[in-house]
């Protein structure tokens, strides 16, 4: 039989094809151009190859700063998922608490970036800011603009107090639907609160738990306002995280072909790991 | 086996669920709870199993009293109107999961789950999720898992009202074999009246919180205690109206009149009411006066009509009622188009002023 050749179908797809286009490959690929090229600034170029890319992969501050990025990433997931679903689990699941404890949970959310590293940048300042001059107080010597250690404590802090709540509002949804039944059921079998948790709970929280987990994921790895608002990558370079050493080198430094070679690697490391986490996470799971 | 309430009640702030009840339920048949949505049959279910407390009244097991003992340490098990497994556990582990608590050794379990699943047509699944089953499946390891573990009592709260069709048909023909020889009592809520009727055994008709009537399923559906045990057990809804008794006489609100039936001929003159199940209410006859012998016919004007293959389904205006007539055969009317139709008075029920049934 032959085929129908309708070539008419191809309009369907244009919009879509220009749209991509425009807000994905065209600025990527702008991207990839300056990674491989040499340029001064006056739209003169020459070819560099992968100069760039071995240059960026082989320095000691692209390691330290994905070594930070890491710790930080790594650490705000440690924290936040057990501790987000630990709040979803606290929450009534019906009556008049219900809205106020999601309006409260939703509140750090509606905050603007640049606003929360302000907030906490004065309320951390050890001589006038409350928790601060509050820990001082305690006799912790506490100094984020100093020491290294209470710089990373208050990043994190800030992290944890302005992110968790998209934790707990997901882990929330996925708890609030699951049926009555399956607690009664579970009671049936004399199962206890863990168990619940372990085998009822749990299970039918894992699909939004997966997006939890990828968004903030993706989130923390690419955090910049907050971060460098509150501490600007110091004391010293101790919490310079890739976006911020990204943005001293390309806008710093104006060393553009560097700079993506950095950026693409960047974004390589996000998908890598997010395709890791989303199939480790999805693993046994049905289609 | 006896599952006895004793005057048990369920209220919740001014909200009353359950009127005080009395009910006693026998192993052996399905008992049915038969009532619409919210009629108070979960609830009612919760506190026989003991899921849930009742704020009065009592309930005992085999002549021991059991209210307020906590579910875990009555022999219980319970099957819902969704599907019910644990989601990250295989078809095996589901059905062995009531084994394992009760602390069963393995080979025991193995046997057991194997039997049943057999008997549930389960075998070549167990390997699988719950999610990776069809919903027919998905209920039938809900039911292998309540059964496996020889309860004494077995709820099953509208278990096939999410499947569908075809799947319901097939497992409700099997529901009362795997009971068959099961020494359980087996509760069993349902909205459909037909769903009673395949399933016999007993049914109490419930409506707003109250058992309006319980008794052998055959005997509540063809003797009705009053109109609303009546309407419960009625798919389409029961027609009702009002009648007058005028001497020898009925008047249905001057649309029709009929000489006064036995059960109305001691009884005084005034206003009664009158129960017709709509396929009692048919086309009107071929005959000089539109009815068969000891029907009457009645006109009304056509609200609607509803073909379903080889049944015709019409809601018409009786005075400020709408009755339903369903009949076979495909019988089209337009809607606002005066229909004949005729009732057969001799299946009529009537009722009193306080909704009783009128007998003989």
């Amino acid at each position: 039989m032959n085929k129908t050749v309708n070539q008419k179908a191809w309009l369907f797809v244009l919009p879509v094809f220009i749209l991509v286009a425009f807000n994905a490959v065209i600025p990527l690929m702008t991207v990839v151009n300056y990674s491989v090229q040499e340029t001064f600034g006056d739209n003169t170029f020459f070819w560099s190859g992968v100069l760039w890319f071995t240059e960026i992969l082989q320095s000691e501050r692209f390691h330290d700063s994905l070594g930070r990025q890491m710790i930080f990433t790594f650490s705000i997931l440690a924290i936040e998922v057990p501790l987000g679903v630990a709040i979803a689990l606290t929450m009534p699941r019906k009556g008049a608490w219900v809205p106020v404890c999601l309006v409260l949970m939703a509140l750090p959310l509606l905050i603007p970036w640049n606003v929360v590293g302000a907030m906490w940048n004065i309320f951390a300042l050890p001589d006038i800011g409350l928790l601060g001059y509050g820990l001082n107080a305690m006799g912790f010597d506490y100094n984020f603009t100093r020491q290294i250690g209470d710089a990373w404590f208050t990043l994190i802090l800030m992290d944890v107090w302005h992110w968790t709540s998209l934790v707990v509002l997901l882990a929330y949804a996925g708890l609030v639907s699951i049926p009555d039944a399956y607690y009664q059921a579970a009671k049936i079998d004399g199962a206890g609160a863990f168990a619940i948790f372990r085998y009822i709970q749990l299970p039918k929280m894992k699909r939004v738990l997966t997006i939890a987990v990828l968004l903030r994921f993706m989130d923390s790895f690419m955090v910049y306002t907050e971060a460098v608002v509150l501490t600007g990558g110091g004391p010293g370079n101790s919490t310079t995280l890739l976006s911020i050493d990204l943005v001293k080198i390309a806008l710093g430094q104006f060393d553009l072909g560097p700079a993506a070679a950095m950026s693409i690697i960047y974004f390589l490391i996000i998908l890598a790991l997010s395709w890791v986490f989303y199939t480790l996470m999805m693993r046994n799971e049905e289609s | 086996m006896t599952l006895e309430l004793r005057q048990i009640e369920k209220t919740l702030g001014t909200d009353v669920h359950i009127h005080p009840t009395d009910l006693v339920l026998e192993a052996g048949g399905f008992n049915i709870l038969l009532g619409t949505t919210l009629s108070g049959k979960t609830t009612l279910m919760q506190l026989m199993a003991g899921l849930d407390r009742p704020t009065g009244g009592t309930l005992h097991f085999n002549g021991k009293d059991v209210t307020g003992m906590r579910v875990q340490n009555r022999n219980v098990s319970m099957v819902y109107q969704q599907f019910i497994n644990y989601p990250n556990f295989t078809v095996y582990e589901n059905i062995a999961s009531p084994l394992r608590v009760a602390r069963m050794p393995d080979a025991e379990i193995k046997k057991r789950v194997g039997a049943m699943a057999d008997l549930m047509r389960l075998s070549p699944m167990l390997d699988r999720k719950p999610a990776e089953l069809s919903g027919g499946q998905q209920q039938r390891t809900a039911l292998a898992r309540a059964l496996v573990k020889d309860s004494e009592l077995v709820l099953l709260d509208e278990p096939l009202a999410n499947l569908d069709f075809k799947l319901r048909e097939e497992l409700r023909e099997e529901l009362p074999k795997l009971f068959a020889d099961r020494n359980c009592i087996v509760v069993y809520a349902t909205t459909e009246p037909i769903e009673a009727l395949l399933l016999g055994g007993s049914t109490a008709t419930l409506h707003e919180g109250r058992v309006t009537q319980f008794g052998p399923t055959g005997d509540v559906y063809r003797n009705p205690k009053d109109v609303i045990s009546a309407q419960v057990f009625s798919e389409p809804p029961m027609n009702t109206a009002t009648v007058r008794k005028v001497g020898d006489r009925v008047d249905l609100g001057g649309i029709a009149y009929w000489p006064c039936p036995a059960v109305l001929s001691d009884k005084p003159d005034g206003d009664y009411q009158i129960g017709l199940r709509p396929h009692h209410v048919t086309p009107a006859a071929n005959t000089p006066d539109g009815a068969q012998d000891g029907c009457v016919k009645i006109s009304g004007e056509v609200l609607v009509t509803e073909l379903s293959g080889s049944e015709s389904t019409v809601h018409f205006k009786v005075g400020p009622e709408v009755w339903v007539s369903l009949a076979h055969g495909i019988h089209s009317f337009g809607v606002g188009e005066v229909a004949d139709l005729q009732a057969d008075l001799s299946r009529a029920f009537y009722f009193g002023a306080d909704g009783a049934l009128i007998s003989s």
